[in-house]
């Protein structure tokens, strides 16, 4: 391999440095249709399952093809992607919030063409490329992190989790059948870069066992008092062992007031607290983010852990499904999953789900715990 | 051929979603076969051993990411994740293998033109594989080495005129919905908003000086479709202050079956006639509607919801006079447990024409009082919650308001100033003890 500059100079790095001038504008990317509508759109409707009508008060009208990706995508799916684009939608092309791609064209026959185009695309391996879909009351994709493709604190693997998810809802993807739009999201440790606390079903990697110590290392690779400062339960604190008769500046855990949320070790790398057999997944349900009808509300746990089980995952699989079936068949029209829950009873929705209730799902977390908890004697039997 | 062996993961190929595991191979083979001649930056087979090491993680449970490490470009404090492969001998390819956070146009509209141009780089100097997008946002680049680094931020600047997003204590890379690109509900042009503000802060985007994370999102409505209400630091939720607009004659097409309720979204079923009494009436959250046979909304006592809009939304519109709210302090659960935006400021004019001031005070207001008050690795949440929604009121310059709780206080602990109280609070023990013995 010979190195090919691209012109940066690194005897001279302030040399024609450009810098600090963000992303380009939003403007030079709108489809021609949206250009000359932008801020003048007057109604849209779901023609069907992943095909939207835009109309303009113009009068003008757009059709948009929304279909699945996997988020982790390569080069090589990118520039299949600018092929359908150049080919279908005028060289423009959308990625939504929820990680689908949206493409722009005319007419709603062309956008049925390119809907069935898109469904014929496959993996050599059988999946699709690009499953239209995503709109309305049913599932979209669900968004998520990195797990073990690419980050260093997760509890268990993102793409995994989600591709096996997504395959047992897919349905539901395809299809508008449920009461409600509901969103599932995929967080792989409790940083939530993924922001699953608002979901309607939230997959979370969770650890169980508290950190390890690296006695040997820890002195030169983190800050202690970093360490101690970082730990939300205060159950770090310095310490000293000996070790092969060498005095070492550590730190000492207790133990019992560990909740394995992993923040010592995004401070200091010399505590790792991962663990194939403590690792594993909590879900939580009932969370959203709109303001319709009822207020935005955050996701509850009610699985308190299944096993990481690569590569398909068929506990926590066949529990979203469980899950997602109930409602599907209990909610009314409109009815959110944790609005649903919420009118039913939570201890309703757990008989249901047919869902053990333990103790680890009575929260014991500082003041919201008291929340959650029950002050009135109208409960169910 | 495959370099590793991948018996778990190729169970990830079959079943109908996208796999990642058949796109990475696809990827392995494209490089391997190298077509187009390139002279790659990086190792070639880094998509082989991506996948080693991810089947080692899928037999072990366990990841083998090493933890972080600092690498970045000149003068940025953010905008590169270090990583590194724990186990380096195994997997040569992905031993040194950083993310590069690349800012994304607002909405994330693209042209084939501008997808390419990424996508040649990042097949010369990186692994091939990204994500579109990031959690936050941002074009993920995933994967490359440290010399690669500068190479790259050269030609994003240079030839594509795009810098670098956020990562570190400053403030993210902001985002947006689509906005008043594509959607009728848009009460205010996030897409520019978010744009200005993105510009205006560059500084605070690229190095470091706060605390911690710093999130700003927008909404162009209540229906919140970039979730700004649960995980950005400060939210601007798009609103409208006036009345919704009624087209009788359509609301009558709706209620005589012409027309498919929530846009269709509900066709994949057999849920009965639209009932406009049970599916907008009795749902009405504030209970402010009515139909006999016209449809009347009591404007003062909406929530603006959207949910009747939402239902019927060619014949619901929403009112002209637009703005946005302000709502501060969301985050997910590390370290004190989640947090929802809590409403800061009701209403505000989202007006380009002075450059979003008004919203840019309050911003900068925000900024000064917690990057005082902060706590190293301390969210705003968590700031406002230790000192208190009236401190963060009082900080951000903005009037106090009864919307702004749900509620009024619980308890009478009320933390009086001296200029609250006749008198103040200098007392002389002295003239007390004239009145009260000892």
């Amino acid at each position: 391999m010979a190195f090919i500059s691209s012109g940066y100079n690194p005897d001279k790095p302030m040399e024609g440095r450009v810098s600090d001038i963000g992303p380009r504008h939003f403007g030079e990317y709108l489809p021609p249709v949206i250009k000359e509508n932008f801020g003048k759109w007057d109604y849209h409707e779901i023609i069907e399952p992943g095909i939207l009508l835009h109309v303009a008060l113009s009068g003008d009208k757009t059709y948009t093809v929304r279909a699945g990706t996997a988020r982790l995508m390569s080069v090589t799916h990118i520039r299949e992607i600018c092929d359908i684009a150049d080919k279908f939608s005028g060289g423009y092309v959308r990625f939504t919030t929820r990680n689908n791609l949206e493409f722009q064209v005319e007419t709603e026959e062309a956008a049925k063409e390119l809907k069935a185009f898109l469904n014929d695309q496959k993996f050599p391996g059988g999946a699709y490329k690009f499953p239209v879909g995503g709109t309305g009351a049913g599932v979209t994709n669900i968004v998520h992190t990195q797990g073990w493709v690419h980050c260093h604190t997760p509890a268990t693997d993102a793409s995994g989790t989600v591709k096996a998810t997504m395959d047992v809802v897919f349905d539901d993807f395809t299809d508008m059948k449920l009461p409600a739009p509901v969103r599932i999201s995929m967080a792989c440790c409790l940083n939530m870069c993924g922001a699953v606390h608002c979901s309607d079903i939230a997959i979370l990697g969770i650890h169980r066992k508290p950190p390890l110590i690296d006695h040997k290392f820890l002195d030169n690779l983190c800050e202690i008092p970093l360490a101690v400062a970082a730990c939300p339960t205060g159950a770090v604190r310095p310490s000293k062992v000996e070790l092969d008769g060498e005095t070492y500046k550590t730190v000492a855990i207790k133990e019992e007031r560990c909740m394995f949320c992993g923040n010592c070790y995004t401070m200091c790398p010399s505590l790792p607290l991962s663990d194939g057999e403590g690792d594993g997944i909590a879900i939580m349900v009932g969370g959203k983010i709109s303001n319709r009808i009822t207020k935005p509300a955050f996701s509850k746990v009610v699985v308190p852990f299944v096993p990481n089980e690569p590569p398909r995952w068929p506990t926590l699989t066949k529990t979203i499904k469980k899950i997602l079936d109930t409602y599907a068949k209990d909610a009314n029209k409109y009815e959110r999953l944790g609005d649903w829950a919420n009118r039913i009873g939570w201890e309703r929705f757990f008989e249901k789900c047919d869902l053990p209730f333990s103790e680890h799902l009575i929260d014991d977390f500082r003041d919201p715990a008291y929340y959650t908890w029950r002050q009135t004697t109208q409960f169910k039997w | 051929m495959a370099k590793h062996k991948t018996p778990l993961l190729d169970q990830l190929e079959s079943g109908p979603w996208p796999s990642f595991v058949s796109d990475i191979k696809q990827e392995a083979d494209a490089r391997a076969k190298n077509e187009q001649g390139l002279d790659y930056q990086i190792p070639v087979d880094c998509p082989d051993d991506l996948l080693g090491v991810l089947e080692m993680s899928y037999t072990d449970g366990e990841t083998h990411w090493k933890h972080g490490g600092i690498v970045g470009v000149f003068g940025y404090g953010g905008g590169v994740i270090g990583r590194y492969c724990d186990q380096p001998q195994m997997f040569p390819g992905v031993a040194h293998f950083h993310t590069v956070r690349v800012a994304q146009p607002n909405g994330k509209w693209y042209n084939t033109e501008l997808l390419r141009n990424l996508v040649k780089i990042w097949d010369l100097r990186g692994s091939g594989l990204t994500n579109m997008h990031g959690a936050t946002g941002d074009i993920v680049f995933l994967g490359t080495t440290t010399p690669q680094l500068e190479e790259i931020f050269w030609e994003l600047t240079h030839d594509l005129e795009i810098d670098l997003g956020g990562s570190g204590s400053n403030l993210r890379t902001p985002a947006t919905c689509l906005g008043m690109s594509r959607c009728e509900y848009a009460c205010y042009d996030s897409q520019e908003l978010c744009y200005n503000l993105t510009q205006e802060y560059q500084d605070e985007l690229h190095r470091p000086a706060f605390p911690y994370k710093f999130k700003f999102k927008f909404d162009g409505c209540p229906n919140g479709c970039v979730a700004a209400i649960a995980r950005s630091d400060l939210s601007f939720i798009g609103t409208w202050k006036d009345e919704i607009k009624i087209n009788q004659e359509v609301v009558a097409a709706y209620v005589g079956g012409e027309i498919a309720p929530n846009a269709g979204a509900h066709a994949g079923r057999d849920w009965g006639a639209f009932d406009i009494q049970k599916e907008v009436v009795d749902l009405c959250p504030s209970k402010c509607i009515s139909y006999d046979g016209k449809l009347t909304i009591d404007n003062k006592e909406c929530v603006r919801c959207m949910h009747c809009i939402n239902t019927m939304p060619r014949a619901l519109k929403i009112g002209d006079e637009r703005g946005c709210s302000i709502l501060c302090g969301a985050k997910a659960p590390i370290l004190d447990g989640p947090q929802m935006g809590s409403l800061l400021v009701p209403f505000i004019e989202v007006n380009k024409d002075d450059d979003y001031q008004a919203i840019k005070d309050i911003v900068e207001n925000i900024w000064d009082w917690w990057m005082e008050e902060g706590k190293n690795r301390e969210r705003i949440g968590e700031t406002m919650k230790r000192l208190g929604m009236a401190a963060l009121i009082d900080a951000a310059g903005v009037p106090v308001d009864a919307r702004q709780v749900q509620e009024p206080r619980h308890n009478p602990y009320i933390f009086w100033k001296a200029e609250d109280v006749e008198g103040g609070w200098e007392r002389d023990i002295n003239d007390f003890r004239k009145r009260h013995q000892r």
